[in-house]
């Protein structure tokens, strides 16, 4: 039987369970996966919603979505109409996740690769630890954002909060409006042309076109606090 | 005199300023920073030494040593995940990274555990290919540094240990010095080469007993509920740690004394934070007990595990297995006499050498140089750890069969005494000769 391949698998989380619901993500892993879209409805908060996916399936949540959500994913596309929680795409891998709402706290932490993109709002740590992904917040980004961040990208469309990219490596940072303060080892750098590119492709694959990319600031770390040295005692 | 530094009539050492202290004192006039180094705490502790065991006589009936069975296996993870570990010795290897240990260490620990049914565990830095195919049971364990972490590996592993800490550093994060930030340990940690890497002491994206209750039940989802869930603490508020642990959920809770090993932290974290092994497996199997899932939710406890006496005797105040880190090195080959002359030359000697942070190990244990690290056969040594584990393993079967038990699991507080007041009472067992137990009408 030839399947209709824009055919929406629905998936109702008031009439069907979590597990449910993931194990049948889970089971079409495979570079064709069937059915190919997804939808679910009546998130209402619930945690853990289509995490751990490794296979190019684009899921839609229609609603609000609790901690975790698309978290360690591979491959999948996944869209939140709503707000999400805690660790929204947490260490994820590769593929999509958009935020259509606001996202909580650490949201991106740890990612690996990838692109998450939050059109609200995201609140402290966002993009801690991060280690390859790629983050665009169309909004503002709350305190600790970036703490440690390894490797990858942070965009802020918005303001950032206090101790942005505390003791951080080598993540790039782009805010465009105020910066309420710079952790340990984040200093700003000059944007250069390069930047400039790097940002306007982001910006471009995250579906934010309003935003001029010359117009942001960019931080890094200043490499000085790479090796213990007395000297910098009072930094940490 | 009788010799440099020798004693001779009328020198009298100050006990609160010995050499070691002045050497310290001076050390950090001279250096301006603390003191970083490996292995375990030096000082005395109340430890499992302090405590006999209580040899069947007429009351109780021993078995024959030579001729009646004395079960040792044990199965972790039976509360919630549908592949709980079924292990054949309740000995298994502790966390231990690849970055501080050499690849053939990591191998080496991996074909000991496979060759003797028991499991090992990855560390701070991700999972090697080498050690999940030397391994045929491997703990994956998810850090707050999240170094290499990544879902296929997640998949692959047995069983998934949440650490939330160490015991030999119970509060802080781990730490891996430039020297040994190879290419390759770059790599997986993805960092730049050379940096003095200091890991965070806190997860990123939880805090707390009920965040962590969401976060157990994510890594449930992403893995079908299949896999056993450990939650590791470094042992100091253990009694609360432990039950709520278990209220998030944790199918095996890793208790961790503050003998444990490490392979680089500041000295005096080593030294003076946490609480022992002794009074820790005490606190945990309370905990439990309290909750009424004790051997629901089983109890693995590290730190200071030499000895199938120390072995026999933690499973003897409730624990359900062991796991073992700086005893396999020392298996391995780690202080031998062998080396002695490189030691010394690296200003250490044989029964000393604490510098597993500087990545110069003569052995090949504890280093990224791989001209050193190929002195290590992993084959020779994971022969060695073997080896050592089925020592372990009979000496614990040779005292319980001793104590009338026909499994090593049937050993009970019952057959315990104290040598001292203050292991009688951290252990909660009677002090030998007397019904005393410290501090049990508080309890």
């Amino acid at each position: 039987m030839t399947r209709v391949a824009t055919a929406t698998e629905v998936v109702d989380l008031a009439a069907c369970s979590l597990r449910e619901l993931n194990q049948r993500l889970h089971d079409v892993a495979g570079d064709h996966p069937e059915p190919r879209h997804w939808r679910v409805v009546n998130p209402n908060g619930t945690h853990a919603v289509a995490c751990g996916l490794d296979a190019p399936v684009e899921v839609e949540i229609a609603g609000h979505v609790g901690y975790y959500c698309a978290g360690m994913n591979q491959r999948a596309t996944v869209r939140v109409h709503g707000n999400a929680g805690t660790g929204v795409a947490e260490n994820m891998m590769s593929g999509v996740v958009v935020v259509d709402g606001n996202a909580s706290q650490s949201a991106g932490a740890t990612g690996r690769g990838g692109l998450l993109v939050v059109h609200g709002d995201a609140g402290a740590r966002c993009g801690i630890s991060m280690k390859g992904v790629d983050i665009v917040v169309r909004g503002s980004i709350g305190h600790l954002s970036a703490f440690m961040a390894q490797r990858g990208t942070l965009v802020v469309c918005g303001d950032a909060g206090e101790a942005l990219g505390d003791s951080i490596y080598e993540t790039h940072i782009y805010v465009r409006g105020e910066v309420a303060g710079l952790g340990a080892d984040c200093v700003e750098k000059q944007l250069r042309d390069h930047h400039v590119a790097e940002l306007r492709a982001l910006l471009d694959s995250a579906g934010v076109r309003d935003v001029e990319p010359s117009s942001f600031r960019r931080y890094g770390s200043a490499r000085q606090l790479y090796n213990f040295r007395i000297d910098n005692a009072g930094a940490y | 005199m009788s010799g440099k530094g020798g004693w001779q009539p009328g020198l009298r050492e100050s006990h609160l300023y010995d050499r070691n202290v002045i050497a310290e004192i001076q050390r950090a006039a001279r250096e301006g920073i603390y003191d970083i180094r490996g292995f375990g705490a030096k000082r005395r502790l109340p430890h499992f030494d302090d405590l006999l065991l209580l040899g069947a006589s007429i009351s109780r009936y021993p078995l024959e040593g030579y001729r009646e069975r004395c079960g040792t296996d044990v199965v972790l993870g039976t509360r919630f995940a549908s592949k709980p570990l079924q292990l054949e010795i309740p000995i298994t290897i502790a966390g231990m990274s690849f970055g501080a240990l050499s690849a053939p260490a990591k191998e080496a620990l991996g074909r000991a555990a496979t060759e003797v049914g028991t499991s090992t565990t990855t560390g701070d830095g991700g999972m090697t290919p080498e050690e999940r195919r030397s391994s045929k049971t491997l703990v994956y364990q998810l850090l707050p540094s999240r170094y290499g972490m990544n879902p296929d590996d997640l998949r692959r592993a047995d069983a998934i240990e949440v650490v939330v800490g160490q015991g030999a550093k119970p509060g802080g994060g781990g730490m891996l010095l430039g020297h040994k930030i190879s290419d390759r340990v770059a790599e997986m940690r993805d960092l730049p080469k050379g940096i003095d890497q200091r890991s965070a002491s806190r997860h990123p994206d939880w805090t707390g007993p009920d965040d962590l209750e969401i976060k157990i039940h994510e890594l449930r989802e992403i893995t079908g509920w299949e896999k056993p869930v450990f939650v590791k603490v470094g042992a100091t508020r253990t009694y609360y740690d432990v039950q709520l642990a278990v209220k998030a959920g944790a199918d095996v809770i890793v208790v961790d004394g503050m003998q444990a090993g490490t392979a680089a932290t500041q000295d005096v974290f080593i030294e003076h934070v946490g609480i022992p092994t002794l009074p820790a497996v005490r606190l945990a199997v309370q905990a439990l007990v309290d909750l009424g899932v004790h051997r629901q939710v089983q109890l693995v406890v590290s730190g200071g595990i030499r000895t199938g006496a120390d072995v026999a005797k933690a499973l003897a105040l409730g624990a359900d297995a062991v796991s073992i880190g700086t005893a396999a090195l020392i298996a391995m080959g780690d202080n031998s006499p062998e080396y002695d002359e490189e030691y010394r030359a690296l200003g250490s000697a044989a029964g000393y050498y604490d510098d597993w942070q500087a990545g110069r190990d003569p052995v090949g244990i504890s280093t990224q140089e791989e001209k050193l690290a190929a002195k290590l056969d992993p084959v020779v040594a994971g022969r060695k750890v073997a080896n050592y584990l089925r020592v372990l393993t009979l000496e614990a079967q040779t005292l319980a069969r001793a104590c009338g038990k026909s499994h090593v699991h049937n050993l009970e507080p019952e057959d315990l005494v104290a040598l001292t007041v203050e292991a009688a009472a951290m252990a909660g067992v009677p002090l030998a000769g007397t019904n005393w137990i410290p501090g049990a009408e508080a309890r």
